[in-house]
């Protein structure tokens, strides 16, 4: 018996390999199983390689692992491309119709099992993902009456008949298997899980539904991929509390459509990835400068430019930190879970209206997309705290024209916040330099003070946890750290590097800006060697490390940037090496 | 009730004297009174340029935004309160060049907010720029030799691009400006309001003489029918979009807000921000 397992499924873009992960995933996450699983697409609908790699294990998982125990192909290529990745002894099942063949010298099992075939013979070939379930439900020893509620639910609205159809195509699926291996085969059988009842979702649904927690009203947003299922979420949820989304004709709209709304006293927010982060940047400022609460989401993706748009990477994290012209106080903040993503959506809208200031909530496409087994969430934890603003009646001002002192120079830099439509709290906003009443002014000192309240109110932000630290070591050889997705992989490689005999701690970042520099520089001062992972090809975290910490000759990169993930394995082998 | 002068504040426009954009700030001051709106009811929001600087000029929440951006900015704050007048308002670079595809999606969108522009068909702040609004052979600064670019028709496309509410008014014209505008504003949609609004200093082809000399007032032709489109778009085109007065509106057709699925009646800005744990358990067994 087996503690995790991977699976994989593969064939062409638009043939139905998503929803075979899909219903795969969801059964066993009913049975109690941790899941987690990566996307391989393109940025095409029909066509080209797709697969769906699905990591199955009884304890919490938050990495693809290195290799792979069953590799289910709809075509040829599918074997081609993915058969290096199984592990020995590994089973491939590949659907007759093509012939499906294995390289020679390979330690691996095919099985030619003819999906198409008993698909069409039940009526249509659609169901041909069914029978490679249950194939693999045969391999890993499952009894097929555990899809029945997943596909009950998926078919209920087409009829008792379908659902039925589709569960002889399981049971078919599985006696064919059966048949040719004569019988159960060793290895594949898993633990029983705990039964115990989790989530199956996607990081952007995890965000979506914080902010439906936290007060999000209205969104405005133009869709890219890995953005996009935080609007339609959104845009199916918000109207049952009297939201909605508007798709604007350009992020500079949807950024700047926020701004006007979040002014006006609704909780909005937009999201996006590279591209639109560069279209939204003048509107940062104005934000920025206006003081005006904004919560912008950036699932970073391949860039510069349309770069891999549907691959990972981390490459956004200077033009996040640093974009805009001139000088605003932001906060960019990375989740590093989907747990963590959902109460950081709470917490972007709260800190953003406690600071009156811009919020990047920064995520990467790995843990914007990876669908993965999640604890329920803990509805106690959801508090909406709004700040300074103003939810009374106000007093007549002692301005000559009435107007209130939204900008008033305070001590914490926090000025109170009133929105229009209230009695006596007429002000002007402006992206010009202002004074506390909102009117233009290029006095000198005016500036000063006023640039010196902006830029005043994030030095003593309260952030729960900026950095996630794992490892007790007084004296690590090693310490790795990391922000958003690679959490998970290094979580893994960090017993394997323990067991070949090196200490080593790990310190995940999730307050990006303002850098949490009290709370690394002891982590680092104590390290031997420190190893930054992140998915980009300049090592940014690791410069905005040093320009914080210094300590520069300790500090390593441990960098990659080809559209992948990083797999556990690949992490310990660079780790010896920078060692 | 408020009159025009509780919409004024202290502040004196560094608009050169004699530039149109006066009397645009006095025509809104006076409409906003005459439709009963008390200034904490309204939200002027405008863009960057000579002109864009009215919404500090006028007593209301006032919002000067980044340039082009007045519309997006101004449709936020209707959709997040939607008992708020909402003007957008600003140049003809702002909302035809650098804003243009705000504009065109505004039209089409159809909220209920009043966008007013102030064309000059030059760009002013900046000192003197060609603008979309100039004439092929405009000289200025940027075009020494004179525009070769066409002039944008922007009633006749506002038409095309499905526009309730479109007019046309010249600064001068205090009396008509103001009702133009409170029928913009009493207008259940997106109303455009193009207003020419000589700039003295940059502009000195089309002056004020200039324009007595070539708008024609839609008063003045007859049986014009301005819930007619047909009518309005060959009005315009016989008239180079020279004309002045309500040009064209639908008042059938629902506004944005009344069409949107879900949408709140009571202002979302005074909606209950917070869930039930029953319902969150529910949107969390969705996902299980
Ligand atoms: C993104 C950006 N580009 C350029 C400018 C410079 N700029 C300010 S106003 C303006 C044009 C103003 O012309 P118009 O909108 O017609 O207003 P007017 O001054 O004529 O009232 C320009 C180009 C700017 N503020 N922002
Ligand atoms: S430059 Fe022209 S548009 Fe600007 S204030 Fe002067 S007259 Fe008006
Ligand atoms: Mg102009």
């Amino acid at each position: 018996m087996i503690d995790q397992l991977s699976w994989k499924v593969g064939g062409q873009q638009g043939e139905g390999i998503d929803s075979t992960g899909e219903i795969f995933a969801m059964a066993l996450n009913r049975l109690g199983y941790y899941l987690y699983s990566y996307r391989h697409f393109s940025s095409r609908i029909k066509g080209g390689h797709t697969n769906n790699k699905i990591r199955v294990s009884t304890s919490e998982t938050r990495s693809i692992s290195d290799d792979l125990d069953i590799l289910i192909a709809f075509d040829q290529e599918t074997i081609d491309v993915n058969v290096h990745e199984l592990r020995d002894g590994g089973v491939v099942i590949g659907d007759s119709k093509f012939n499906p063949t294995v390289p020679e010298g390979l330690n691996v099992r095919l099985y030619s099992v003819p999906f198409t075939e008993i698909a069409s013979e039940l009526g249509t070939s659609l169901m041909k993902n069914m029978v490679a379930i249950g194939a693999t439900s045969a391999v890993l020893g499952l009894p097929v009456e555990s899809y029945l509620e997943v596909v009950e639910e998926i078919f209920a609205r087409k009829g008792a008949k379908v659902v039925e159809k589709n569960m002889e195509a399981i049971q078919k699926g599985a006696d064919h298997f059966n048949e040719l291996s004569g019988g159960q085969i060793d290895g594949f059988q898993l633990n029983k899980a705990d039964g115990k009842k989790r989530m199956f979702m996607i990081g952007n649904d995890a965000i979506a539904l914080g902010f439906v927690a936290g007060g999000v009203r209205f969104m405005a947003a133009y869709p890219i991929t890995p953005a996009s299922e935080i609007m339609e979420y959104l845009i199916k949820k918000l109207p049952e509390f009297g939201g909605t989304v508007i798709q604007t004709e350009d992020e500079i709209a949807a950024c700047t459509m926020a701004i006007g709304a979040n002014y006006a006293g609704v909780r909005t927010i937009t999201s996006s990835a590279g591209p639109g982060l560069s279209l939204m940047m003048e509107a940062l400022g104005l934000s920025g400068m206006t003081e005006v609460p904004l919560v912008v989401v950036d699932t970073q993706r391949g860039g510069p430019s349309t770069g891999l748009p549907t691959k990972q990477e981390q490459s956004d994290l200077m033009a996040m930190i640093y974009g805009t012209h001139g000088e605003i106080p932001k906060v960019v903040m990375a989740p590093s879970t989907v747990e963590e993503a959902f109460y950081d959506a709470v917490e972007a809208l709260n800190i953003a209206e406690e600071y009156q200031c811009p919020v990047i909530l920064l995520t990467d496409l790995q843990l914007s997309l990876g669908k993965q087994s999640v604890e329920p969430l803990d509805f106690s934890r959801v508090e909406i705290r709004r700040g300074k603003l103003v939810d009374q009646e106000l007093p007549d001002t002692d301005d000559k024209d009435g107007y209130f002192k939204r900008y008033e120079v305070t001590e914490d830099g926090i000025s109170p916040r009133v929105i229009p439509g209230m009695k006596n709290g007429i002000h002007h906003v402006t992206g010009v330099e202002h004074d506390e009443t909102g009117k233009p002014s290029e006095v000198a000192a005016n500036r000063q003070k006023q640039m010196d309240k902006r830029l005043r109110k994030l030095k003593n932000l309260r952030f729960n946890v900026p950095v996630v630290k794992q490892g007790q070591h007084t004296d690590p050889d090693i310490l790795l750290v990391g922000f958003n997705s690679t959490r998970g992989v290094i979580e893994e490689a960090m017993p394997r590097l323990e067991a070949e005999g090196f200490k080593v701690n790990h310190a995940h970042i999730r307050l990006i800006h303002p850098f949490p520099t009290d709370e690394m520089k002891p982590l680092i001062d104590s390290a031997k060697t420190v190893i930054v992972v992140e998915n980009n090809a300049t090592g940014q975290l690791a410069s905005i490390l040093k320009m914080n910490v210094g300590q520069h000759e300790k500090i390593k990169s441990l960098l990659k940037y080809d559209g992948n993930p990083f797999l556990p394995s690949e992490v310990v082998m660079k780790c010896k090496e920078l060692v | 009730m408020a009159t025009f002068k509780d919409f004024r504040n202290s502040i004196k426009p560094n608009w050169c004297p004699g530039c149109g954009d006066f009397s645009v700030q006095a025509a809104i001051q006076r409409a906003a009174a005459n439709v009963g709106l008390e200034p904490d009811n309204l939200a002027v929001v405008s863009g960057i340029g000579c002109s864009g600087r009215i919404s500090g000029y006028i007593k209301s929440y006032g919002f000067h935004g980044i340039h082009g951006r007045s519309l997006p900015i101004a449709q936020g704050v209707k959709m997040a309160n939607r008992d708020l007048t909402v003007i957008a308002s600003g140049g003809d670079g702002d909302g035809f060049a650098i804003g243009m595809g705000h504009t065109v999606h505004a039209i089409r969108r159809n909220i209920d907010i009043t966008y007013i522009v102030m064309d000059n068909q030059i760009y002013g702040l900046t000192k003197g720029q060609t603008s979309p609004r100039s004439e092929v052979g405009f000289k200025t600064k940027s075009t020494p030799e004179g525009s070769v670019e066409s002039a944008i028709g922007i009633m006749e496309l506002a038409l095309t691009a499905g526009a309730t509410f479109v007019a046309q008014s010249f600064s001068t014209d205090l009396k008509e400006l103001t009702s133009i505008i409170e029928a913009g504003i009493n207008h259940k949609g997106f109303s455009l309001i193009n207003v020419f609004s000589p700039c003295v200093t940059y502009n000195k082809v089309n002056t004020y003489d200039w324009f007595k000399e070539h708008l024609v007032p839609l008063s003045s032709i007859e049986n014009y029918d301005s819930s007619n489109r047909m009518m309005a778009m060959q009005t315009l085109m016989e008239n180079k979009g020279l004309v002045k007065g309500i040009i064209y509106q639908d008042k059938v057709k629902p506004s944005y807000q009344d069409l949107a699925h879900g949408y709140s009646k009571k202002a979302l800005a005074k909606t209950d921000l917070n869930l039930s744990e029953e319902k969150f358990n529910e949107l969390m067994t969705e996902f299980m």
